[in-house]
């Protein structure tokens, strides 16, 4: 890695926590009702919104009260996004004429937008009007974003209360999460997009001249070129800071309209990892205990920065058989060296490693380079990064409550290791938390590997894998964990957009969404009926680095036992035929 | 106590015998719906049926594989369930002796039912097995006790050895702490009548057996919550295992060479990464723990009062008998004013020669130590001995001389002898009155010595603090247990004792229902309170507590009120039921940390091996350098089988406990269970890979 990567990821993470810190603290504020800044505006909407929905304020519900709430509202969302895709041709804002979109895709879509994960299977600027986009995809943007966090608020008071059935309400934790946190936020970093050149607009697409003329396979001069348009910046905000991805255009932050500049692509870095990252402080302060944010912020970084740091390093080697045949890979003064192939000249091999990371690490799935083209250890850590479960800062709201209830599995088994029924948290963990535990632990891997190996068993599945070999296996693998976490990223590479991957991946999404948040609901409303157990010496401690590290080692293990023989069939043997 | 004998063979559990029976009881296990009971070792059993029936199709001529490597691998998973099975017979067969002799004692006898209650009234002889709660009978002499009951009438030594070990026949009479007898023991001497108040089968013994034998073994609650995350680990690694083989289909048709891996693997893999280690043991590690309570002859009447006890939060203690030796002894003599010490040591030594209580020797014997006073003997003094009694609160002696007055010496309690010498007309000394306040508040008690109506001075009788005891509640303090001394002292005396001891916090001039309100007290806060009882009074707080340990010598109400009882009826025994508790946790956890740890290991042996064929640049992954792809996977196979053997051991005699914060211990167990556990099968899957080699089964 070369001396300017490293101040590079330095910074970042320094960024990251600077900025985390403060969000962690306001966003606590948030959940807890009180008052902020923004109440003098926002407080008259937020009541108003009450009013028109007949929301009492005061009134919480248990845990089933808010997981009907949170299905009713997610079942409604999808239904509008779908009805939105198969009408569109008959509603206004479509400059460009598009069609309605087949049913599998609406359906893969309508799904992958209320489920926050943003898996597209179909190209933006070439299928989706302004109205599907805006009142679809970015109202989804940010209700699914805030669906999480929700659960995740919800999730929370069960750890800080006792003795009480009550979590909260999703409806208010729902409102107060996109109306104090993810719309003021959106618009901040809108408006920093458009100052450096993100499109905002409602024009139809412009056809411009070429320079020179472009000719294509079959001898044909293309002349012209057609530049998309439309309301980019908008989308971009909240497809970072709501780790939703779902990219404006089909080359998501790849493309330059989406994401011009150095220090665009630093803003659009930095929000991916923004509100998992300050979670983790909200966490903290809502239990009042802020060690035990930190402890879980450090064992997400503690996992994500070696990760970070092999990738880049793996990716600044370049390819060895490029090597062999005596192409300079190096870094030097006169060029950035690497594995450049699938990678933006204008972002490098640095920036591109610390976004694949972030973004997988988060369940964001936003590429600024295509992960496809990785070196294989490269492309191998981004799906490690989504295979540990997105737990590792991961979706927003979702990642933590995720990473919490590995820390339960954590607490469990050191608690039977020092001889004490184990707690966390003044709550005893029984077989009831364990029940749901495993639940949630074991649903992802079920869910990845058993429709990987349906695609591979499929006739169906097989015929849109263009990628011979390991790395054919590699891209399936890559989709089904995709869709399975929630991420939304994608190797490129495999035709997925086909009645098979839309309806499986649909239903990936669905599962790894709501079959996780429901049990988490009910984990949550199982810690809040628990007495109060106070801590002794007898207690294990739950922040010191002892436990975090230990942590970290069930987290790598159970994310290595689950994937690590598929991995071995894709990208390691990719890697060992090419190194050997 | 247990007799030395019956000792060597609980502890070391394991005889020629007792292995034999369990070798045969592992067998009898295989049955389907004993198996069901545990999932991990369920579908161990299901792979080796499976591989059973691939290896004979193999020998038919049509196997994914050559029949001989299909046969191993089967041998060695029916080995794997075998053993597993073999732990947890071992682990009843334990038991099962001390069952049967208890049996024994409780064999079907015949008892004389009164028709009245009470002693002298006609009788009719009827089966023990007919008697009901309720009942009347009377025992004498030679004859057993036909059920658990009450005595109502009589005193009578009574043979408890048959439950206790214990040789040395105990005192049973009506009234009292003393009044509760057992079923099966055997009256010495004398008569006693009892009132029956456990129906046949229903009483300590029938418990007690059932809990040896283990028939009515429930889960515990942290067992249960452990055998659903080992269940969960199964089912998660059943999916890797089931998709591996579409996987490999595929990434044969994509490298275009090579075969697919075989069901024959896939079990192998399966039965490698299943936490099969804990789950072959679990059962066991939970058997034990009663053992070693019963070894510790305490018996509790569930497994879950066995693990509350390693969660206890709160100790509440007896301070005499348990923190304190039941008995005050002299620790010094301080003079009044005038008087020389000899003679107030002498004076108190002759009141003290005919009081035979561990008190009265105690001040005899201080006496000769610090004064060089010899212990006269009681008949050399032509004196009269006045005993003590409530209404005097005194003893003494009065020993009429011929050419002086008479000497009448009392020893007594401050205020008794104050009132005693006001009678005479005489005043207390004031430096004896503050001799007397400086004992108590020292947390001794004075005894004022008068000879006529002169005060000679205060014996200081001391409250003896068990040795050790100060170390083991430091001890218990690191493992964040808080100890609380409940005395009927007052404050100032209790205050004294417990920084001696140096218990947590002290309840004085407790009254049984201060205790139970006490142990209210800390449960509202969360607490886990333990304590220990003897008395009727103390039933309502034993039922009351979270880990409550009745005296066997204890009043039957007590006994029931408690969810343990201590054969020994040692007070101190709660420290070790704590340690006890504590272990069994920690051995399941230690279990499942090694177990899990050991599948990384298994990867790199397996996972190389099944598709080295498809992708020899796998090969790198065999990093143990294991001789054949064969050998690699019979290795890891053999390897899990032996090291549940290798652990039988450790589960029966759990986790060695040392004392220590939860963090230092987590450390601890971590670099031993985690880091050994993550490492010792590379070393442990080479070795036994060798040996294949070297014997040339590779």
């Amino acid at each position: 890695m070369t001396g300017n990567g490293t101040v590079q990821i330095v910074f970042f993470l320094v960024a990251l926590i600077a900025l985390g810190l403060p969000l962690g603290a306001f966003m606590a504020r948030v959940y807890k009702q009180e008052r902020t800044f923004l109440d003098p505006i926002l407080g008259p909407v937020e009541r108003f919104l009450y009013r028109l929905a007949g929301i009492d304020a005061a009134k919480e519900m248990d845990w089933k009260g808010n997981a009907i709430a949170l299905l009713v509202f997610n079942a409604l969302g999808f239904l509008v996004v779908y009805g939105l895709q198969r009408l569109q041709h008959l509603l206004p804002l479509n400059p460009q004429a598009f069609g309605a979109v087949s049913p599998d895709s609406s359906f893969n879509t309508a799904v992958s937008f209320a489920s926050n994960t943003n898996w597209q299977g179909y190209g933006g600027e070439t299928t989706m009007s302004y109205l599907t986009q805006m009142l679809g995809l970015t109202v989804q943007n940010f209700v699914s974003a805030a669906t999480g966090m929700a659960v995740l608020a919800l999730f929370v008071r069960g750890l800080a209360r006792h003795s009480t059935k009550l979590l909260g309400n999703f409806w208010i934790d729902l409102t107060r999460s996109t109306l104090y946190i993810l719309l003021p936020l959106a618009f901040v970093f809108a408006v920093g997009l458009v100052s450096q050149g993100v499109v905002q607009n409602f024009a139809a697409y412009k056809t411009v001249t070429l320079v020179e003329p472009v000719v294509d396979a079959n001898g044909v001069a293309n002349l012209t070129q057609t530049l998309p348009m439309g309301p980019a910046a908008s989308q971009i905000a909240i497809k970072q800071l709501g780790t939703n991805g779902g990219g404006f255009f089909n080359t998501n932050s790849a493309h330059p309209y989406e994401n011009p500049t150095p220090l665009s692509n630093f803003f659009e870095m930095l929000a991916i990892l923004l509100i998992p990252a300050g979670l983790c402080f909200t966490f903290g302060i809502m239990v009042k205990d802020t060690r035990q944010g930190w402890a879980v912020f450090a064992a997400m970084a503690a996992i994500m920065v070696p990760l970070l740091l092999l990738a880049a390093w793996s990716e600044q080697g370049g390819n060895p058989v490029l090597a062999s045949q005596g192409i300079d890979q190096t870094a030097s003064p006169n060029q950035p060296g690497g594995n450049m192939e699938g990678k933006e000249v204008r972002l490098g091999v640095t920036n591109s490693a610390i976004w694949a990371v972030a973004t997988t690490a988060a369940s964001n799935g936003s590429v600024n380079s295509m992960h496809d083209s990785f070196m294989p250890i490269g492309g191998a850590v981004t799906l490690f990064m989504m295979q540990l479960g997105e737990v590792v800062f991961g979706g927003v709201g979702s990642g933590l409550y995720g990473m919490l209830v590995f820390v339960i599995i954590a607490v469990f088994v050191a608690g039977l290791l020092v001889g004490r029924t184990p707690e966390y948290l003044g709550h005893k963990i029984e077989a009831f938390e364990i029940k749901m535990a495993s639940l949630l632990i074991l649903i992802m891997p079920l869910t990845v590997l058993g429709l990987t190996a349906l695609a591979l068993l499929s006739e169906a599945g097989r015929a849109t894998i263009f990628n011979p070999g390991a790395h054919g296996f590699s891209e399936v693998l890559y989709a089904f964990t995709s869709m399975g976490n929630n991420n939304g990223s994608a190797f490129a590479g495999l035709g997925a957009n086909t009645p098979f991957y839309n309806s499986w991946g649909g239903i990936a999404m669905l599962i790894s969404r709501y079959w996780l948040a429901v049990p988490t609901l009910a984990l949550a409303g199982s810690l809040a009926g628990k007495r109060f157990t106070p801590q002794g010496d007898g207690t294990l401690p739950t922040h010191t680095a002892l436990f975090v590290g230990w942590l970290i080692a069930i987290v790598i293990l159970v994310g290595a036992l689950n994937f690590l023989p598929a991995l071995a069939l894709g990208p390691i043997v990719e890697h060992l035929h090419l190194t050997l | 106590m247990t007799t030395p004998s019956q000792h060597a063979t609980v502890a070391t559990g394991v005889t020629i015998a007792s292995a034999r029976q369990a070798v045969l009881d592992a067998f009898r296990k295989l049955h389907p719906r004993a198996m069901a009971r545990n999932p991990v070792m369920f579908v161990v059993l299901v792979g080796s049926v499976l591989t059973t029936a691939l290896w004979i199709q193999a020998l038919g001529g049509g196997g994914e594989a050559p029949a001989g490597f299909i046969g191993a691998i089967s041998l060695w998973l029916w080995f794997t369930v075998l053993f597993a099975n073999f732990a947890e017979a071992l682990a009843e067969g334990r038991g099962k002796a001390q069952a049967a002799a208890l049996r024994k004692a409780r064999g079907d006898i015949s008892a004389k039912r009164l028709r009245e209650p009470h002693y002298g009234a006609a009788h009719d002889t009827v089966s023990s097995g007919t008697l009901a709660t309720g009942d009347v009978f009377l025992v004498e002499a030679g004859e057993i006790i036909p059920g658990d009951g009450e005595v109502i009438e009589g005193i009578a030594s009574v043979d408890e050895s048959a439950i206790t070990g214990e040789s040395a026949p105990v005192i049973r009479e009506s009234g009292g702490d003393r009044s509760a007898v057992t079923g099966g023991t055997r009256v010495l001497s004398d008569w006693l009548v009892i009132r029956l108040t456990a129906e046949p089968g229903g009483g300590f013994l029938d418990r007690m057996i059932r809990l040896i034998e283990g028939a009515k073994r429930q889960k515990t609650p942290n067992e249960i919550a452990l055998n659903i995350l080992l269940a969960a680990f199964t089912i998660i690694f059943l999916g890797v295992c089931v998709t591996l083989l579409p996987f490999s289909l595929f990434s044969v048709g994509a490298a275009g060479h090579g075969s697919p891996v075989t069901v024959t693997v896939l079990v192998a893999l399966l039965v490698c990464l299943i936490p099969t280690t804990i789950g072959g043991l679990l059962s066991a590690i939970g058997i034990a723990g009663m053992d070693r309570m019963i070894r510790h002859n305490v018996v509790a009447t569930s497994g879950r009062a066995i693990e509350a006890a390693g969660d206890v939060d709160v100790l509440l203690l007896d301070k005499t008998g348990t923190i304190t030796l039941g008995n005050r002894m002299a620790s010094a003599f301080t003079p009044a004013a005038g008087i020389s010490p000899e003679r107030l040591a002498d004076a108190a030594q002759l009141a003290s020669l005919a009081d035979e209580t561990p008190e009265g020797r105690s001040i005899v014997v201080l006496a000769k130590a610090l004064y060089g006073l010899r212990g006269r003997e009681v008949h050399d003094i032509a004196g009269h001995f006045v005993p003590f009694t409530a209404q005097t609160r005194m003893s003494g002696v009065d020993i009429p001389s011929d050419d002086a007055p008479a000497r009448s010496i009392r020893k007594g309690a401050a205020e008794a002898i104050k009132a005693h010498i006001e009678a005479l007309g005489v005043v207390f000394p004031p430096d004896v009155q503050r001799t007397v306040d400086d004992v108590s508040r020292a947390g001794a008690t004075p005894l004022v010595v008068v000879e006529n109506s002169e005060v000679l001075g205060v014996i200081h009788l001391k409250d003896v603090v068990k040795g050790g005891i100060k170390e083991r509640f430091a001890h218990l303090r690191k493992m964040g247990i808080k100890t609380v001394m409940i005395t009927g002292d007052n404050p100032l005396t209790a205050t004294a004792i417990a920084a001696e001891a140096g218990v947590d916090d002290f309840l004085a001039e407790a009254k049984p229902e201060d205790k139970l309100a006490l142990i209210r007290e800390y449960q509202r806060g969360g607490r886990l309170v333990a304590m220990t009882g003897d008395g009727t009074n103390d039933a309502p707080a034993l039922a009351q507590a979270d880990v409550a340990v009745a005296m066997n010598t204890g009043t039957q109400s007590a006994r029931e009120a408690a969810n343990m009882v201590d054969l020994d009826s040692n007070p101190t025994k709660l420290l070790e039921i704590v340690e006890i508790g504590k272990q069994l946790l920690m051995t399941r956890g230690a279990l499942t940390t090694f177990s899990i740890a050991n599948d990384v290991a298994k990867y790199f042996a397996i996972i190389p091996a099944a598709f080295v064929a498809t992708f020899p640049a796998l090969g790198a992954l065999n990093v143990m350098h294991l001789a054949t792809p064969e050998s690699a996977i019979l290795s890891a196979v053999i390897f899990n089988a032996l090291i549940i053997v290798a652990l039988i051991p450790l589960a029966l005699r759990g986790v060695k406990y040392t004392p220590m914060h939860a963090a230092q211990l987590l450390r601890r167990h971590l670099l031993i269970y985690g880091l050994g556990g993550l490492v010792a099968p590379f070393a442990g899957i080479k070795l036994v890979d060798m040996l294949l080699t070297a014997l040339g089964a590779g």
